[in-house]
């Protein structure tokens, strides 16, 4: 692992930018088309793009379909999630692409002129609402357990499937891509300065050491989680076209 | 920290000594090629330098030679030699290193290029002119507290304070940022390194004081992109993004951006208090 690490540092500076823009815009046209175009359950899986199942108003356009009406939680949740914020600021507005000196000397090539530059001030201080979308993120997260939970427990009894450890391994990364967040961190403790001052200091300051603990590998969780969420939908899309049979590990 | 320091310390004064005793450079024969910035605020040069290598040489040693013994005008601050003091930043091949941190064999023989550090002004060689940050440091609002030290504080409380204290005022976080160092914002943004300062005095049990005002309005928080070129080469490896910039603009998001927080707030009544962060947060002392 280490080794891969140290290989993935030693190549161009161009390399990282360039492999976040394909990776985040494929995903996104994935996750798109999908949701659109393609139904997201078969037998008793859901595809995680369509948690939780919503009711749809037959007067919204075609192209709203009632995963479409979920979608924006998880989507607005990484968009203005701290970490992807790096890593698009980096990767799509190049500013800058990458930190050594030749490289930021191409920082934001198109502006008229570098004093133009506003970070977080202008239009993205928007990205301020992240917690917001923490909250909602959060009930999200709560029906993808469930569902992982209905891939064991089906009408027909108890059984463990690829599928289902899929299910739970997937969840297990969102959660711990949605529990790791600066924002919850911030919320659990981050805004406190004084634990013996306060009642319930104590489990206040475990929970923050904990999260601060996931928090590390905040990046990781979010390219896991995006793996694991495409993964388990293609499992899905396969299973759905015949041409794979989920195989039962118990039960079934 | 220490006793790692303790030992490059050890090793900075070995290597030190080895680069005085020519004899047994000689002995093995092998050069390191250097390419040093030489000039001042109006322009300058790349000129190369070829001198004896010696075992666990760092480029700080690299450059002592050759001040010695081949441009005796050449100019590099230093103290410690053990990276403890921070004098001596500067860039190697486009990234700020410390040049007593740095060993020569990392290039593996490769070209290796010494500038100032760039988001200052240059007065000569390798000498830039860091007083900026010394002024922005006196525009932050000092520790203060309606107790006397020593306090009385738990090991709870303090342990987040560690980490900001172990800063060594290198300021190659405010030379890689692009926000000074591309954008030219000195006049509206205070850098990484006061960022951490600034993380330090607000988690602080002890004091009483409320910096979000000034950490939005004068210090430019919101200017920072959170790209993360600062936390990739601080040297004590303080995670100045995720441990400091990032809470405070939490902080400031509470206070400046939250919508129910601010209809609590004017229900409740309580804006008006100077220490009104301070008391909310849980500070010891803020009411
Ligand atoms: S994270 Fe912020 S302060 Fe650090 S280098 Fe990037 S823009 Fe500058
Ligand atoms: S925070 Fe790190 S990089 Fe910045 S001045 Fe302090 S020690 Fe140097
Ligand atoms: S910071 Fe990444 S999800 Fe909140
Ligand atoms: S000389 Fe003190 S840090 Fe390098």
């Amino acid at each position: 692992m280490s080794s891969i690490a140290a290989a993935w540092k030693r190549l161009p500076w161009w390399v990282e930018p360039m492999a976040v823009v394909f990776a985040l815009t494929a995903f996104g046209i994935y996750s798109l088309t999908i949701v659109v175009f393609y139904p997201g359950v078969f037998q008793e899986y859901v595809s995680p793009f369509y948690s939780p199942e919503v009711g749809r108003p037959d007067w919204l356009p075609w192209f709203i379909t009632a995963p479409v009406l979920i979608l924006w939680i998880p989507l607005g949740f990484r968009a203005t999630c701290y970490y992807y914020r790096k890593a698009y600021y980096r990767a799509f507005f190049w500013d800058p692409p990458a930190c050594q000196a030749k490289a930021q000397q191409l920082d934001r090539p198109w502006a008229r002129s570098t004093e133009s530059y506003k970070g977080e001030r202008a239009l993205f201080v928007l990205n301020n609402i992240h917690r917001y979308f923490l909250y909602a993120t959060i009930m999200v997260v709560a029906f993808l357990w469930y569902e992982a939970f209905l891939t064991v427990f089906t009408p027909d009894g108890f059984q463990i499937t690829v599928a289902s450890l899929l299910w739970f391994l997937n969840i297990v990364l969102v959660s711990a891509y949605t529990f790791s967040c600066h924002s919850f961190r911030h919320l659990v403790g981050g805004n406190k300065d004084c634990y013996s001052c306060i009642r319930g200091g104590n489990v206040r300051r475990k929970t923050y050491n904990f999260v601060s603990r996931l928090n590390t590998r905040h990046p990781q969780w979010a390219w896991y989680s995006l793996v694991s969420l495409l993964a388990t939908d293609i499992y899905l899309r396969l299973m759905q076209a015949g041409v794979i049979t989920d195989f039962p590990i118990i039960g079934g | 920290m220490d006793s790692n320091s303790a030992e490059q310390k050890d090793m900075a004064s070995k290597a030190h000594a080895d680069v005085h005793a020519d004899e047994k450079a000689a002995a093995n024969g092998k050069t390191a090629k250097l390419r040093i910035f030489r000039g001042d605020s109006g322009g300058g040069e790349l000129v190369d330098y070829e001198l004896p290598l010696v075992e666990g040489m760092v480029v700080l040693d690299a450059v002592l030679y050759v001040q010695a013994h081949q441009a005796g005008d050449l100019a590099v601050r230093w103290n410690c030699k053990a990276a403890h003091c921070g004098s001596c930043s500067a860039e190697i091949n486009g990234k700020p290193r410390l040049l007593c941190k740095t060993r020569i064999e990392e290039f593996d023989g490769g070209e290796i290029q010494v500038h100032p550090l760039k988001a200052f002004p240059v007065i000569k060689d390798l000498v830039s002119d860091i007083s900026w940050n010394y002024q922005v440091s006196k525009g932050i609002k000092p520790f203060t507290s309606d107790e006397q030290a020593p306090f009385t504080m738990y090991e709870e409380d303090v342990e987040r304070l560690y980490e900001p204290k172990k800063c060594i005022e290198c300021f190659m976080c405010q030379d890689v940022c692009h926000v000074l160092r591309t954008h030219h914002k000195h006049a509206e943004f205070a850098g990484p390194r006061f960022f951490v300062r600034n993380q330090w005095l607000e988690m602080h049990p002890m004091d009483n004081q409320d910096r979000l005002h000034d950490l939005k309005e004068d210090n430019g928080l919101g200017l920072c992109n959170i790209t993360k070129c600062c936390t990739e080469v601080c040297p004590v490896d303080i995670h100045i993004t995720d441990n400091s910039i990032i809470p405070l603009k939490e902080r400031v998001a509470d206070e400046y951006y939250d919508p129910a927080k601010w209809l609590m707030r004017k229900i409740r009544g309580n804006r008006g208090s100077r220490n009104g962060a301070a008391a909310r947060n849980g500070s010891r002392n803020g009411n």
